[in-house]
């Protein structure tokens, strides 16, 4: 995956399609993210090309606009913007002559269409290049062809064809002679150097739209004849729906169904509130058979299991057992956090219009193939009968891969007989979450002659562990004894993706715990992880996917950008540094004093993401990462109560908000490594540094989320700081 | 059904609603203008944010009874295409991630500019802290209000 092997030849025949379009110009459809899988079977007679068949398009007009049919959901990432960037510069043609269109989707065609996990750039990357080039070579080609000349004899630039006679011809001028054409099998990439679109500053392509409050989102969209339902769900996790009085939802003026599915009542309505008042008007019993659960049994469940025996080994090296009976020291610790809502600002919604004919579903989802399936199966229909468009997306962080909200939409559709708009309020937005599961970690390290000799690191979680090349991160490799061990607990409280998963707290635990190591050593808290990074160079183990190289190049530029150990009287800084969904990321927080409590005005951000194909999108995701990482650090608490949970709006549950902002600086380290996403490695390391400047500012270590509570009844007399 | 003539962006519209109908929800479903959005429904998100005669209100929790003859401006009334200054700076400096909240973050600047046109730094952390951005773009939203005032003094 390295683009510097740009003498690469890729066969895209079997993935591309290009065909004239009647009122002049070239359509050139392509497959992305299946367009590399070996031996794939285009999924298309190629004879008739069908808008359908394809996930993704480029359209070159006769007078030389390129449109690119953008094929992955925007939820806020940038990818609507950054993506049709790779093919426009290897299409090699002027930005302005750009337009990106969201790409209407069908459900049988496409594979990955899953805006999650920070991978859309990664994916994307080869095979986005390679379309571009392809598209390039056609036009070349077809210029040459014009020429009578040899197409290595012709040059492209900026939507331009030049021959070695220096005659010229657009684009535009060859669009239709492209049409025809065979698809180029060997192309050549462009060398980074040569970029001129990699690596601007460009602005997000819906910017106009959104400043003037343009139809973008789920919530906008509107169909003559719609409907609007809002749904009860049983209040409380583990509770079933008994009986349903709904005979004063009813009689709401405007009020037009009522319908039951399941242990759910939907109220229709011809407008959004009315909707919302129906559902109120509901007189509804609810039961439960087994006991519901609360924060404090999660407490003790998950106690009880870092105590215990039941784990499962995720990675084992060597022997913890033995270095910590012949340690100096063992240092153990152990950090718990609540579960959390995913709190997109735009509520979870989806239209769905159910026909015997077809099913048409409209709204924001980041996995609308796996969602359609399930629309499928549950209505006992084909997947071909489903039409899925996607709109923006109001924010994801993992909820919207969760298809919860379109199969409601989609049964009640079916149930009324009516196109219907399912709008979650806010309320039902946090009851009915698939939240960040609440987990305990527990870490343990041994220190023998002034050097860490075995960790080991515990997860307790409800319903899911940390999985994939978590258990393989930092520190495993650096280490000859090491060990992760999980436990979960199976809860009736539904539990998902959220950004970074595990990672988002892990990587506070770990960073802190690092940090103690570091007093408890009497020893430099960076030159610490150096020297650790050290020992993992030229490891042969391939579970360990974090370069330490590229690992300490960024702590040493946090160190140097941040002026760490420099800070002004008054300021105390906190270090932090992870890998995760490939990116590293080294952060410094700086802390100050105001009225008694600790207050953080800076981070200093230091990421290797690759190369950054748009910095102006980029800075913004990782202002966003960092902003969210502390906000959910400081203030996110998420309590249940017999099964119900105890914050429902933004009275009971704090979102950060301008005032609580410090300033984040950016820095990106330059090379040419393969891009890799930045939705969600900023956010992990950002709760270790600021818990670390609070501990050098206030002598308070912190082992718990959210920081908010166990700081409320600390006050610093300005005095008295301990530095 | 009673019905209730509001004055939106200039012009008169008359729809039949009751009476507790959030103004916000006459704006997005009976006329169509879905800029103004629904985050909370109790005036602690700002996405909602709409000028009634000029001053900054959370439309989730004025009902249409409330409205009156009051002129009412919503984002889709800020400008045609836009050019005004506050859409402007956001513009400049790219202030939008997922972009749902940013409506409501600029009406409450324009209102904020119209009455402050050179706020002190606090003075625009005041006046935006009741606007909550979940994608967390609130340094971009800081530094185009600061955009958005030079440029009006210029
Ligand atoms: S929807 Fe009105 S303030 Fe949140
Ligand atoms: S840009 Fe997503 S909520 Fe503000």
């Amino acid at each position: 995956m390295s683009p510097k092997k740009n003498d690469q030849h890729f066969s895209r025949r079997d993935f591309m399609k290009a065909t004239s379009l009647a009122g002049g110009g070239l359509l050139i459809g392509f497959t992305l993210f299946e367009s590399c899988k070996p031996g794939a079977e285009p999924a298309i007679d190629l004879a008739s090309l069908n808008y359908n068949d394809f996930n993704a398009f480029i359209k070159i007009a006769d007078n030389g606009a390129v449109t690119i049919f953008s094929p992955n959901p925007e939820i806020g990432q940038g990818v609507k913007t950054s993506m049709p960037m790779i093919i426009a510069e290897e299409l090699d043609v002027n930005w302005e002559d750009v337009f990106v269109v969201q790409a209407p989707l069908d459900a049988k065609n496409y594979d990955r269409q899953v805006a999650g996990g920070s991978q859309s750039i990664r994916h994307g990357w080869e095979p986005l290049r390679k379309t571009g080039a392809t598209a390039r070579q056609m036009l070349v080609n077809a210029a040459a062809a014009q020429w009578g000349v040899d197409p290595s004899e012709c040059t492209s630039s900026r939507g331009v064809i030049t021959n070695s006679k220096g005659e010229t011809l657009t684009y535009g001028d060859v669009v239709n002679q492209a049409a025809g054409m065979e698809i180029p099998e060997d192309v050549k990439l462009k060398s980074v150097r040569d970029f001129h679109i990699i690596g601007q500053e460009i602005p997000n392509v819906d910017i106009d739209e959104i400043i003037t409050g343009k139809p973008l989102f789920g919530l906008d969209y509107k169909k003559e004849g719609m409907f609007y339902a809002c749904v009860a769900r049983p209040p409380a996790f583990g509770q079933t729906l008994d009986a349903v009085d709904d005979s004063e939802a009813r009689a709401i003026s405007g009020v037009q169904d009522v319908v039951r599915f399941g242990d759910k009542v939907a109220v229709i309505a011809t407008d959004t509130w009315t909707a919302m008042k129906g559902k109120k008007a509901l007189k509804l019993s609810w039961k439960s058979d087994a006991a519901l659960e609360s924060t404090e049994d999660h407490h003790k469940i998950l106690t009880g299991l870092l105590d215990g025996k039941s784990f499962e080994t995720l990675r084992k090296d060597g022997n913890v057992k033995k270095a910590f009976s012949s340690a100096d020291f063992v240092l153990e610790r152990t950090y718990e956090s609540p579960f959390l809502p995913h709190n997109c600002m735009e509520p979870m919604n989806f239209y769905a219009d159910v026909t015997s004919e077809k099913i048409h579903l409209v709204g924001p989802i980041q996995t609308p193939k796996g969602t359609a399936e399930r629309v499928a199966q549950v209505l006992e229909r084909e997947v071909g009968d489903i039409h899925l468009e996607m709109t923006r997306q109001g924010g994801g962080f993992g909820r919207r891969l969760y298809g919860d909200f379109v199969l409601e939409a989609a049964e009640i559709s079916n149930l009324s007989g009516k196109p219907v708009q399912v709008v979650f309020s806010r309320e039902d937005d946090m009851a009915d979450g698939i939240y960040r599961p609440a987990i305990k970690y527990r870490i343990a390290a041994s220190v023998k002659d002034g050097e860490v000799t075995g960790y080991h690191l515990k997860e307790a979680a409800i319903n899911s562990n940390m999985y994939g090349l978590i258990p393989n991160f930092f520190p495993a490799g650096a280490l000859e004894n090491y060990q992760v061990d999980v436990a979960k607990f199976d809860s009736k409280i539904t539990t998902g993706a959220w950004r970074a998963p595990y990672t988002n707290f892990l990587a506070f635990a770990e960073q802190s715990f690092f940090d103690e190591l570091a007093e408890m050593m009497e020893t430099d808290r960076i030159q610490l992880r150096l020297d650790l990074l050290d020992k993992v160079k030229g490891t042969t183990d391939d579970r360990i996917q974090y370069s330490p190289e590229r690992m300490q190049k960024v702590i040493r530029t946090a160190v140097d950008k941040s002026g760490w150990g420099k800070a002004p009287d008054g300021v105390y800084q906190g270090f932090s540094a992870y890998y995760c969904h490939n990116s590293h990321v080294a952060e410094v927080a700086d802390v100050v004093i105001e009225d008694g409590a600790p207050v953080v005005k800076r981070v200093v951000c230091v990421v290797d993401c690759g190369i950054v194909v748009n910095p102006l999108g980029a800075r913004n995701q990782v202002e966003g990462g960092v902003i969210d990482g502390i906000g959910h650090a400081m203030y996110g608490d998420f309590a249940f109560s017999n099964g119900a949970p105890q914050s429902l709006n933004f009275d009971g549950y704090r979102m950060i908000r301008i005032k609580d902002v410090p300033k984040v600086e950016t820095h990106f380290i330059k090379n040419t490594e393969s891009p890799t996403g930045l939705g969600e490695p900023t956010l992990p390391p950002a709760g270790a540094a600021l818990a670390n400047a609070i501990k050098a500012a206030t002598g308070k270590r912190l082992y718990n989320q959210p920081f908010i509570t166990e700081l409320k009844d600390l006050r610093i007399p300005e005095k008295e700081i301990i530095g | 059904m009673p019905n209730y003539t509001i004055k939106v962006n200039g012009n008169s519209h008359s729809v039949d609603v009751s009476a507790d109908t959030p103004l916000l929800w006459v704006l997005r479903d009976h006329l169509d203008l879905v800029g103004t959005k629904y985050g909370c429904g109790i005036a602690l998100c700002g996405t909602c944010t709409v000028h009634v005669n000029g001053n900054p209100v959370r439309s989730c929790v004025m009902s249409v009874g409330q409205v009156k003859d009051s002129e009412i401006t919503t984002i889709e009334g800020l400008s045609e295409d836009g050019s005004h200054p506050v859409q402007k700076a956001w513009k400049t400096v790219d202030v939008p991630q997922c972009g749902y909240c940013q409506s409501g973050q600029i009406m409450s600047a324009v209102a904020l500019l119209e009455k402050n046109p050179n706020p002190s730094e606090a003075e625009i952390r005041e006046a935006m802290n009741g606007n909550i951005c979940r994608c967390a773009s609130y340094q971009r939203i800081h530094e185009a209000v600061t955009l958005a005032a030079r440029e009006t003094q210029s």
